[in-house]
């Protein structure tokens, strides 16, 4: 069984350091005022889940949620 | 720098836990043994000085202040000697504090996210390359004075719409409140005046020509009403944007020159590997992070238990925050590839720093095209390296000898 990981962004916590945008692109994405939210569902595709515990270690916000499914 | 006409001398300190002093020439050469013993000794400090003034020293009683704005008001930043009137500076957003905060904010955003500052980056490179020709056949540069100063400074001139030739006007500017005006009012006022003049003329030339910049941007701005923004709102920003954009990333770039001259190591790898640069932009930015920033207590409240008493200014000291070990394994060490890093350099909360994507933009690009050129570099042994005093720490002199040692 292999687990499966999905990310998602507290809106109310995140401050738009763009930490997460930084260091896992294919995970995130920024709008017009720079604020992140997670990519589509938020599913890390294979070979991605070291990028989103990254970015959730390096987010100044603690705003980064990685659940484990 | 120091500064022998400043009015107001502050006596020496002796007791660093109840009287600290951040302007004190110790502090300015060397904070962080300070920090250390105001970290054993309290997650909160105060001092008698600047009319009452509270320093929390840990991450956590950092970030627990600059989440609270409702005991903490940003309407004073800068801790001083004096309490001027509040309105007479406001720099909407930084001096906001919610609900007018947001929109503030808001406006300023757009133009700085990211993909923003990557159309910036060319135009970046070639102002650090044109930097480099004009010192790199000397042997020797101030950095500061000529290469980390120059980056940040022609970088928002350019964003802002302003000639970059007018950058030395700038920089007298920002010393003049940021350094001078701690602890003498007039020279921050006079700086104001003078800015707002300067900004006056821009926004006046452009109601007939409107342009592609910072300054058209604010003043097509509109608020939630479909108003256009108060003028005294556009020049505060305007304001805000040249104070803030300039010696915080002078500072940033300067630490981290200083930093590579004296760490052959770090220097090697990134060289060999350029694509860790981004990373130690990170690390660098911790560990001398260059933005104190300030708030005013405004409802008695407790902070890491320590009860804090309304009417005292407190000593916001992001940098400080970022040294503290129980946040950061190795915290008084350069770590260069860090991978865990959720320093607080750019602040915490509503009021992150709106430059923050410029300034990483602009520190990449400095360390990158200075190592692609100057590969040896070392301080010059005859110079002396010296620091800002007060708010934003960095260093204003830099001497540093090009290539190989003999």
């Amino acid at each position: 069984m292999t687990e499966r990981l999905r990310v998602h962004v507290d809106p109310d916590k995140c401050q738009g350091h763009a930490r997460c945008k930084a260091l896992a692109p294919e995970l995130f994405e920024l709008d017009e005022y720079g604020n992140a939210h997670e990519a589509g569902d938020g599913t890390v595709p294979p070979g991605l889940e070291d990028k989103a515990w990254l970015a959730k270690s390096n987010c100044p916000e603690i705003a980064i949620d990685v659940i484990e499914e | 720098m120091s500064d022998a006409s400043l009015p107001a001398a502050h006596p020496p300190v002796t007791d660093w836990v109840h009287d600290f002093d951040h302007t004190d020439p110790q502090w300015t050469e060397d904070p962080f043994p300070i920090w250390e013993e105001l970290r054993a000794a309290s997650p909160v400090v105060h001092t008698e000085r600047f009319l009452g003034c509270y320093m929390p020293t840990t991450y956590e009683a950092v970030r627990e202040i600059a989440n609270d704005t409702e005991h903490f008001s940003s309407r004073r930043i800068i801790v001083r000697d004096v309490r001027p009137e509040v309105a007479r500076n406001a720099a909407p957003p930084i001096t906001s504090d919610p609900p007018v905060h947001k929109p503030a904010k808001q406006l300023l955003l757009p133009p700085f996210t990211p993909d923003a500052m990557k159309k910036l980056e060319p135009r970046m490179r070639a102002i650090c390359n044109e930097l480099i020709d004009g010192f790199i056949a000397d042997g020797k540069v101030d950095a500061a004075a000529r290469y980390a100063k120059y980056i940040p400074v022609r970088a928002i001139a350019h964003m802002l719409g302003i000639p970059e030739s007018d950058s030395d006007l700038f920089i007298n500017w920002i010393h003049m409140i940021l350094e001078l005006g701690i602890k003498d009012e007039s020279k921050l006022l006079q700086a104001v005046q003078e800015m707002s003049a300067y900004f006056r003329t821009h926004i006046e030339e452009r109601r007939s020509k409107p342009t592609d910049d910072l300054i058209s941007y604010l003043m097509n701005a509109r608020d939630k009403d479909g108003q256009p923004l108060e003028e005294s709102h556009v020049l505060g920003s305007l304001r805000l944007l040249l104070i803030a954009g300039i010696d915080t990333t002078w500072s940033a770039i300067g630490s981290s020159l200083w930093h590579l001259a004296k760490t052959p190591g770090d220097r090697e790898r990134l060289i060999a590997e350029p694509g860790l640069i981004p990373t130690a932009v990170e690390e660098l930015l911790r560990a001398y992070s260059p933005v104190t920033m300030a708030r005013e207590v405004v409802k008695e409240t407790t902070i890491s238990g320590c009860p804090v008493k309304a009417g005292n200014m407190v000593l916001l000291s992001f940098p400080a925050a970022n040294r503290d070990p129980a946040m950061f394994p190795d915290a008084d060490k350069v770590v260069i590839d860090r991978r865990e890093n959720r320093h607080a350099a750019f602040g915490l909360g509503i009021h992150r720093c709106v430059g923050s994507n410029l300034a990483r933009m602009e520190m990449q690009v400095a360390l990158e095209e200075w190592l692609k050129r100057i590969p040896d570099f070392r301080l010059d042994p005859a110079g002396t390296v010296a620091w800002s005093q007060g708010t934003v720490r960095g260093p204003r002199q830099l001497p540093f000898l090009l290539g190989k040692a003999m």
